[in-house]
Parts: structure tokens; sequence; C-alpha cells
């Protein structure tokens, strides 16, 4: 109980800290602090199938992207309100997730990790020659800033005010995604993690959890996509690159699989090593693929779990 | 009539360069578990070396010679050194390809620059010859000739040689090939180096035709991608069957479609997963 | 009462290695059933098709009186069946108790709420802990399976497929590896079963196998080749045709 109480404060102070933080940062800096918590909710949605449900994926660009793109085509060519086109980015993946599982689960887990990247590939594709619908390679800009209506007393169309937007967000996608992971339905997703042919034969449809499980992450993934795009007031093809899945990836590896605020770390530290190497190299892809072969060959738990394994742990007794 | 054969031939010819790479991604996940994910990096790598090597010696064998021998010695430095501390372990394993896909990605660009190279083509098969009544490139027709005769020449490999019985038996229970007192990390190694090699004969084969630039690895490595989950993953002919299915669904596919350039080849994988998971030739 | 068990002419073969061959086998309600057996007799491959995990070539499988032939896994579960793997299954990065929360939860009407957290279901957790209580894991509960011994590791596996409340259970050689006291104890466990669960178990300690069945079937190459008390069995001469060519019973087996 008391281990449950110093989480919850834990996370109130987390938040009080980026939200103060928000106040007093320049415009560019609350940018970066808005990326991170939008990267921590892309994150932790794809956490909750690989961490949580051990099935790797490497397309998962296609949800962010497919959000951002869906909700940015509802405001520019039909002219929708926010109020409905988020909402349309959101189903759009959850529909793209639900009829994409049906045919991703018949196949086994070496083979998910394959159709999941053609997966997104396919729908990059897409965008890049859809020239009419997507702007093809140039993308679609011009996407104004969430407005609620005239009832709502703030606008978000400054840097600050929409960093707070993105705040309030991150704070309901995470505490959705807690109730979500500690739910007898999160148990059950780590039981299909560590052994699927027990969870069948223990009586779980194990088909119905990843479905949904896939479907929950997919609507969380969009979530972020279109909180990205509204931040650049534009969404393009790189949205739905192999880069991007690659990237939010190795941000749950950087942190720990399996936990929810190890993605939102890796998310943060993602973000500053992108800003503080991109002002030294221009050879970013080098520094991701040696942190992938570093993490794979020191650190399959997460960097970071290393480091405090390493460092900080207690040694530990008695278990053999 | 001459559409279809110019069409068909060009599906075949692709199909070829396909092969190359889905023979050797498939020989290393059935016998290790590895999705190797670098492996449209030794393909990219391959048609590189292969272009500074012809440059040099002014001799299209001679740097495909030397691009195959590079890249089957970058395969086996890449399984020694990296691979094989991660025996077993299926995912670490594929995390570790994709750094390295992004590390000699990154590194190809600082090298051959981000413009598109041609291999240049072997001087005896430039031009083009008239065949089922239609004039058609000799460097295309020379590539489907190669590609049968490697897929042959696996085949007689994995059927008629010892070392090849000692594969097929891995691919199905690698302890009782352990049992039998065989080395098998040395196995593993050439298996790696082979695939590997093969993925670089892609690229010097493939680069008259395809041309090297930045993304065609991952562009390459996607299609083989789809052969091998259509084919069957592990199975050498399931390989051959989805380079076939892929190569000429995917240019019939660009004549008829240019728009939906790579969904065209998400179909038959769609249809094919449908009705069997485990791809045409797989195991169940 | 229906028997809990009926297999009609199952057969199943591996390319073209019959390991299933016709065979024909009723338990009765309450009964304890041994099936005893050499390195592919087929007696796992009997258990996985039973268990949905493999589905057979031809025959019928009948739980408590229904065709299951054609069910999946989870609803053969649903109906009373559980089963305990030859090579232990449990959920390694898991503490003792989230595996047993898991188990107790399979079949409750909770499982597929992801709206709630689950320390709000109290009946589940209070049922798991006494569970584990009731079988002396208590202790342990907050240590992660991978960290525990061999023996408590199969001692959990059994009691993993006990949290379901089992109409039936399958055990799969639940003695394999333990040491002479842990056998003893193993022993203990399932001969103090209620006899309200009907069990069914694959050993390859015969002397456990005797102790705990009823009646026991000796399978080899996928047929069965005798059925009848453990005195008959005795009696038949039969064991040793039966193990004349498998040489010694007390091996584990590799896989089947």
């Amino acid at each position: 109980m008391r281990k449950n109480h110093l989480g919850s404060v834990g996370a109130l102070a987390f938040i009080l800290i980026v939200g103060a933080l928000g106040n007093f940062l320049s415009p560019y800096d609350t940018g970066l602090l808005t990326q991170m918590l939008i990267y921590g909710v892309f994150a932790m949605s794809l956490d909750v199938l690989h961490g949580y449900t051990g099935m790797p994926s490497l397309g998962h660009a296609a949800y962010f992207g497919l959000g951002a793109y869906v909700s940015a085509i509802c405001s520019l060519k039909l002219g929708w309100p926010f109020g409905m086109a988020a909402p349309a980015g959101i189903v759009a993946a959850a529909v793209a997730a639900a009829l994409f599982h049906l045919l991703a689960l018949r196949t086994s887990k070496s083979y998910y990790l394959m159709i999941t990247l053609a997966f997104s590939q396919v729908l990059w594709s897409v965008a890049v020659s859809w020239t009419e619908l997507t702007g093809g390679d140039n993308g679609l800009p011009g996407v104004r800033r969430p407005n609620l209506g005239s009832w709502f007393p703030w606008t978000f169309a400054s840097t600050h005010n929409y960093f707070y937007f993105v705040l309030a967000i991150f704070v309901v996608s995470a505490l959705a995604l807690y109730v979500f992971v500690k739910s007898p339905f999160g148990y059950a997703l780590r039981g299909i993690r560590e052994n699927e042919m027990r969870m069948r034969a223990l009586g779980y449809n194990v088909w119905a959890y990843k479905y949904v499980a896939s479907i929950v992450s997919a609507s969380f993934a969009a979530v972020a996509g279109e909180m990205y795009m509204y931040l650049n007031s534009f969404v393009s093809p790189s949205s739905l690159s192999v880069t991007v899945s690659a990237q939010v990836l190795m941000m749950i590896l950087v942190g720990a699989a399996g936990t929810l605020f190890g993605p939102v770390l890796g998310a943060g530290v993602f973000v500053i090593l992108q800003y503080v190497l991109s002002t030294y190299t221009d050879r970013w892809l080098f520094v991701i693929g040696l942190i992938y072969v570093g993490i794979a060959l020191y650190a399959p738990q997460g960097a970071l779990v290393f480091i405090r394994d390493k460092f900080f742990a207690p040694k530990r007794g008695s278990a053999s | 009539m001459s559409f279809w054969i110019v069409n068909t031939l060009n599906g075949l010819s692709l199909a070829m360069i396909l092969f190359l790479l889905a023979a050797g991604l498939t020989l290393i996940f059935g016998l290790m578990h590895i999705i190797n994910m670098a492996h449209g990096s030794f393909y990219l790598l391959g048609g590189y070396i292969a272009i500074t090597a012809i440059r040099m010696s002014g001799n299209f064998v001679v740097g495909a010679i030397i691009a195959v021998i590079a890249i089957a010695i970058l395969g086996t430095l890449v399984q020694r050194l990296l691979l094989a501390k991660l025996y077993k372990q299926e995912m670490p394993q594929a995390l570790l390809t994709l750094g390295l896909l992004f590390i000699i990605a990154d590194i190809a660009f600082f090298t051959w620059g981000g413009d598109p190279q041609l291999v240049p083509q072997p001087a005896l098969f430039q031009g083009a010859v008239r065949i089922f009544g239609v004039v058609y490139p000799l460097y295309r027709l020379f590539l489907i000739g190669w590609g049968l005769a490697v897929a042959f020449l696996l085949w007689m490999f994995l059927e008629r040689t010892k070392i090849g019985a000692v594969v097929r038996a891995g691919m199905d229970d690698e302890e009782m090939v352990r049992g039998l007192g065989i080395n098998m990390p040395l196995v593993f190694t050439g298996i790696f180096a082979l695939g590997s090699a093969l993925a670089g004969l892609g690229g010097v084969l493939g680069g008259p035709l395809l041309g090297m630039f930045p993304g065609a690895d991952f562009e390459v490595v996607l299609l083989a991608f789809v052969v091998v989950t259509v084919g069957g993953l592990g199975s050498i002919r399931g390989a051959f069957l989805g380079s076939l299915l892929v190569g000429l669904v995917d240019n019939f596919g660009n004549v008829w479609f240019p728009q939906l350039s790579l969904f065209t080849i998400f179909v038959p994988m769609v249809v094919v997963l449908a009705l069997k998971p485990t791809g045409l030739l797989g195991r169940t | 009462m229906t028997a809990p068990l009926a297999v009609k002419n199952l057969s199943r073969s591996f390319g073209g290695v019959h390991a299933l061959n016709d065979v024909t086998m009723v338990l009765e309600p309450g009964e304890r059933r041994a099936i005893i057996g050499t390195n592919g007799a087929g007696k796992t491959t009997l258990f996985n098709v039973v268990n949905g995990q493999i589905a057979p070539s031809s025959g019928t499988i009948k739980l408590f009186g229904q065709d299951v032939t054609s069910k999946a896994l989870h609803r053969r579960a649903a109906l009373g069946l559980a089963r305990t793997f030859q090579i232990t299954s449990l959920f390694r990065n898991l503490t003792v108790l989230d595996n047993m929360i898991i188990a107790v939860q399979a079949l409750a009407p909770s499982h597929f709420v992801f709206w709630r957290r689950l320390s709000g279901y109290r009946d589940v957790i209070a049922k798991a802990e006494a569970l584990l209580e009731k079988w002396r894991l208590a202790d342990i509960r907050r240590e992660e399976v991978r960290h525990l011994s061999y023996g408590t590791q199969r001692q959990l596996e059994i009691v993993m497929a006990l949290a379901c409340e089992p109409r039936l259970l399958l055990l799969d050689e639940p003695m394999a590896g333990l040491s002479a006291a842990e056998t003893h104890l193993a022993t203990d466990i399932i001969l103090n079963l209620d006899r309200s669960i009907t069990v069914l178990l694959i050993e390859h300690d015969l002397a456990a196998a005797f102790k705990i069945a009823d009646r026991i079937t000796a399978m080899d190459q996928g047929k069965i080749v005798a059925e009848g008390t453990p005195d008959e069995i005795r009696q038949e001469g039969n064991l040793k045709k039966i193990y004349a060519s498998g040489g010694a019973a007390r091996t584990t087996e590799a896989h089947q």
C-alpha cells in the first residue's frame, strides 16, 4: 500500500515539475518539452504491445502517421472542427489496426516483426503517391492548432498554451494506460508475453486479448501522432517512416519495456539526445544504429534498467 | 502479345534479384532464427563496392568477385563477433541487425553520396537480342539465367552434399545435429557468410538495373521479407516461388497501377497469409 | 454420470509417423488414471490433442459428454479441463502471487476487464492467496518464479492448474526431475486432491504411478497396448514387454 502511495506522489510531483517548467522555459525549449510528452504517449502506446504483450512491432509509425494524416485531411479538406477531426484520426487508426490484425494475428512472432514493417511501408507509399489527398512528399501544411470552440476560455495557438493542452492529454493517456496495464486484462497480457501456451491452457482466449491490445495501442499512437501534427501544423510521409518506428522502439529499449514510466523517460532521453547531437553532428542514423547495437548486446532489458542494476541496485542476496 | 512477353521477362529478372536476397534471408532464418534486417545493407554495400571496384579495375567480373568476397567477409565478421554472442535470442538479434542497417546506411551515404548510381553493365551483355519476337535487353536475360543457375546450385548444395544435409537437418532439429558431433557454430558462420554473399551478389547483378541509392537497402529487404512471408520462412523452394510471385506481381502492378506501387505486392501477401499463415511452403 | 473424458478412435500423424494410432479411452468420474509407456509412445501427443493444442487427424474427443473435437483450447478449459506441462510452463518473470492471480482469474467473470484495476478485485486476490496458503507456497509469494528451485517450480506448475477449479486434470510427468523427497511431496499433493477432480497423468516413475492410479493404461508406438488396475498390469507381465524396447523407465523425455 505504502509503495503505491509513493508512486502517486511521485507521479504528481513529475506532472507539477513538468507543468512548472513549461511556464519558465523559452518557447523553443517548451517545444522540446512538448515533444517529450508527445513521444512519451507514443512510446507508452507501443509498450502495451511490445513490453506488456510481447508483440514486437516495427511498424508502429503506421498508426502515428495515420492518425495525423486523417485528422489533417478532415480539417483541411473537409473543414471539420477539431472536435470531429481529432476523434476521426483515432478511429481511423483503431479501424486500421483492427483490420490489419485480423491478418497479423494469424501468423507467428517472427512474421509479426516483418509484416508490421510491411504494413507501415504500404501506408508510407500511399502517402507519397496519392498526391491529391496527401500532398505527396510535400505533405499537408497549415493545419490550425486545436480550438475547442467559443465556450472554452483558452485557445492553444501559442506554444505555451499548446504545451498545457499536450500535458493534459498526456496525463489523461498515462492514467488510462496505467489502469489498463494494472487491470485484469493487463495481467493477462503479461501472462501472454511470458507464456502464451500456458495462457491458452488456462482458458484465456489469447487471440481476443492480443486483438484488443493492438487496437488500444494503435489508438494511443494516433493520439500522439495528432498532437505531433498539431505541434508542427504539418504532416508529411516521414511521420509514417521506418525511422519513426525504429525511434519509438528505441525509446522503449532505452527506458524499460514492460513499465509505463520507462518509455516516458526513454522519450525524454531521446529528445535531448536528438537535440544535443544535431548541434554537433549530422550523422544521426549512425548514432541510432550504435545505440541499437549497444542495447542488443549489453542491455536488452533497457539501458536505464542496465544502469540502475549496475550502479544503484542493492546486491541481491538469497535468490538463487 | 509483346506486352506480355516483355513484362513477364521484366518480372522474372526482378524475381531473380529478389531470389538472391530471399534465399540468404530464409536460410539464415531457418537455421539460426535470425531475422536479418541488415540483409539489405549487404545488398547495398555489394552494389557500391562493385561500382568502385569496377571503376578501378575496368572489369566487371573482377569487380563483382571483389564485392562478393568483401560482403562474405563482412557477413562472417558480423556473425562471429556480434550475432554469435546473442545465440537464440531472437529479439536482440533482430535489434542488432536493425542497428547495423542504420550504421551501414550512414556509412554508405557518407562514402558514396546521395545520388543514385548504376553498376556498369558487363560489356559482353550490353545491347539487345531478338527473343520470342521482341527485342529485349541482353543483360536482363543474363540475369534470369544467373538467377536460375544460382537456384539450381543452391538446390544441389542442400540436397546433394553432406554439408547441405547437415543444414537441412539443423533447420528441423538442431539438438539432434549437435548430438552427431558436428561443429554447428562453424556451419552457422558458413551459412551466414553464404547468405550475405548472395545478398551482395544481388546488389552486384541488380545494380545495373535498379541502381544503388540511400534507402535501396531498406526497399529490397522489405521486398525480400514479403517474398519469404509469402513463400514460407525457412524454405528455399518457398523463397523461389515467392520471388517469382512477388517479382511478377510487382512488375505488372507497376505497369497497371503505378499509383499503388507497394500496395500491389501487399495484396498477394494478404491473400497468402489469410489462406496459409505459414506461407505457401512454410512448415506448420 | 457422464464420463469426464471419452476419446474414440483418436489418431494423429506427423509426416508419416503415427504419434497416435486409433486410441480409445474412457475415464470414470473421480478416477485416477496413469498412462505409462516409453519415450515416443504418444502420451504427450494424447494430452496435446485432448487439451486442444493440436488437432487430431481423425477421431472424436468428448469432455463431460460434450463433443469438443473442433473446439478451441479456452473453450475446453471453460468446461473444467486443466493441464500441466512436462516442460515447466510458468510466467517466469512474474511473482508467484501474480502467477496464481492470472490462473485464478482465467475463468473469473472479471478476466476481460480493462477499465478497472485488478487490485479492486479482492475476491480474485484472496483466492490466489488462499491457494498459496493451502499448498504451502505463501512464504515465497513475492519471489519471481525464475528464482525458484526446480522442485518448487514443478509444485507451482500443479497448483496453478488447480487454481481454475478443474473437474478434469491432466498432469504431464509431474515428478520428472524431482528428488526423492520432492517426489514424495508431489505424490502427496496428488493423493490429497478432492475426488471431485478426475485425474489423468503421464508418469515415468512406476512406483508413484502404481501408488496414485486406480487404473493404468500402457501405450506403445501411439497405441494402447494394455489397460487395467495396477495389480493386473503388474501380473500380466506386460510391463516387461512395454519397456523391453524403450530402455530405462525412469527417464525424462526430452520431447515428443
